[in-house]
């Protein structure tokens, strides 16, 4: 896709500013990912598969499908999961959960650690990201384990 | 790359053109009755199994009915059947000169309670209200949705286009990327429909009741995250003005039944 490799083109330029935002710890971009881990330690995959799974917690399967032979209705918005973590490093799948935005400006995934750019969000959910540093280190560990887009898919 | 820059400013404009299908054309309307089960398609069609016409009953009843001893009913202004009214849900919201506003059916029907009748209006979402809307919705049952031409109407419309596309709540969505972009894909277990309001007030088999088209926007904004418009906001009343607009000619098909 020509947009994107421009766009990601552009990223390399803006190579490794760090961003913080209101409460939130600070990260590092460099080119299409995050290196560091936002909590300083590497996150635990059951523990992410279960946030994943969870359509009031991760709510992934709302948009994407993926090897959860467990769970009926999955989403058909987005790509399948199946074998991402061998498709994106762990830095990149930790941006594009971060704040997708950097990558595809017009994307509909939620920014899910991030407060910037919101409007009239629910009293429920204000000024707190929609998953913690520690749940998405935890999500960025589970979709590591997703190696094969074959087999990973099969229920 | 010797000019990072214009490439940038290349992608942007791309990406811009590439999202979203945008609005939908008319001939490719569709209701979300097309979307819907054979099971609970039958059930919308067959007056004598629609839970939505018990509402239409109560509301025959109240329409004839004084509101209290001296006060004349619906039906001594507006006719004893109803059919004085028919068309008329087809065209709501309409401008009204008397609070010099956009206003929708509910908010009529509260309007001649109020001042017609000298009652107390019936509550949001109250049973009476429901009722009440649902008799005179009936009446322009399969008459295409036909927006009035009034000028006055078009900032209210414009209002309600700006909040259908724009962003908003927790997770940054907009109206506009489910009902315009991904309408007949799957968002976990439910169908995406275009998102029509041609069918309220309607009977909700998640609700096991009646609700107004506000109580289902309050339901998307929920899934949303993002802080609902309160019933009878002027907000929800442009968000209603586009929708019609959106709608037309869809037929009116109150009172609907819906997963
Ligand atoms: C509202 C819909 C939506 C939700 C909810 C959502 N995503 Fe996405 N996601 C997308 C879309 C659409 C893309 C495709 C890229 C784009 O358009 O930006 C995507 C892309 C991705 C990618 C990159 C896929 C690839 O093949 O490169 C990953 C990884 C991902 N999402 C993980 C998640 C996880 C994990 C969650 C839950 C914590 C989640 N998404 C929730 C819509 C969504
Ligand atoms: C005393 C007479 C009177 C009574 C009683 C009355 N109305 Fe009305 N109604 C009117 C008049 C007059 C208008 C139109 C003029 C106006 O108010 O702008 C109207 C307008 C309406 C309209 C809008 C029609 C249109 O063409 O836009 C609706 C809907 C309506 N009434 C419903 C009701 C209902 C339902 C009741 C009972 C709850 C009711 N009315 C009771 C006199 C009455
Ligand atoms: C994340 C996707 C999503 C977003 C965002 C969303 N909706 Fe919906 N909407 C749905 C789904 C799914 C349904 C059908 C629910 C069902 O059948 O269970 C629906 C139903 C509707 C309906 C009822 C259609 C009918 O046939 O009765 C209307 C009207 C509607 N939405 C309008 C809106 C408006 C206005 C907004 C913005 C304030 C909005 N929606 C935001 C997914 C969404």
């Amino acid at each position: 896709m020509r947009p994107r490799l421009a766009a990601g083109l552009a990223l390399s330029l803006m190579a490794a500013t760090a961003r913080a935002e209101g409460g939130l710890r600070p990260y590092a971009v460099v080119g299409d990912a995050i290196p560091a881990s936002l909590t300083g330690a590497p996150g635990d995959p059951a523990r992410g598969r279960a946030i994943v799974a969870d359509r009031t917690r991760g709510l992934c399967l709302l948009c994407h499908a993926g090897p959860f032979p467990e769970e009926r209705f999955q989403g058909d918005l987005a790509p399948n999961l199946a074998g991402v973590g061998a498709r994106r490093s762990p830095g990149a799948l930790r941006l594009r959960l971060v704040d997708g935005r950097v990558l595809n400006p017009d994307t509909i995934m939620p920014s899910y650690y991030s407060l910037e750019g919101l409007a009239r969000v629910g009293r429920a959910w204000r000024d707190r990201p929609i998953l913690d540093a520690a749940e998405i280190e935890d999500v960025v560990a589970f979709l590591g384990t997703l190696r094969d887009a074959g087999t990973d898919a099969k229920p | 790359m010797p000019h990072p820059a214009p490439a940038v400013f290349a992608a942007l404009l791309l990406a811009a053109s590439a999202a979203g299908a945008g609005e939908i054309a008319p001939a490719d309307r569709r209701s979300g009755f097309d979307q819907m089960g054979a099971e609970t398609r039958a059930i919308q069609r067959d007056d004598t199994a629609n839970p939505g016409m018990l509402a239409v009953a109560d509301g025959a009843e109240l329409w004839a009915r004084p509101p209290a001893a001296g006060a004349p009913a619906c039906a001594d202004c507006h006719g004893a059947d109803g059919t004085g009214l028919r068309g008329v849900a087809a065209r709501y919201p309409a401008w009204d000169a008397r609070s010099d506003r956009p206003i929708d059916l509910q908010d009529r029907i509260r309007q001649c309670r109020r001042d017609r009748q000298g009652a107390v209006p019936p509550a949001y979402e109250s049973p009476d209200l429901l009722a009440l809307t649902a008799f005179v919705a009936l009446q322009s049952r399969g008459e295409p949705i036909r927006p009035p031409a009034d000028p006055r109407l078009d900032r209210g419309r414009a209002e309600g286009r700006a909040l259908f596309a724009g962003r908003m709540g927790q997770l940054g969505l907009s109206c506009a990327i489910c009902h315009d972009d991904n309408w007949g894909r799957r968002l976990g277990a439910a169908a995406i429909p275009q998102g029509h309001p041609t069918g309220y007030p309607l009977y909700r088999l998640e609700w096991q009741g009646l609700g107004s088209l506000q109580r289902r926007l309050r339901n998307c904004m929920t899934g949303m995250r993002a802080e609902p418009f309160a019933y009878g906001s002027p907000e929800f009343v442009a968000l209603e003005l586009y929708l019609a607009a959106r709608a037309a000619p869809l037929p009116v098909e109150t009172p609907a039944v819906r997963p």
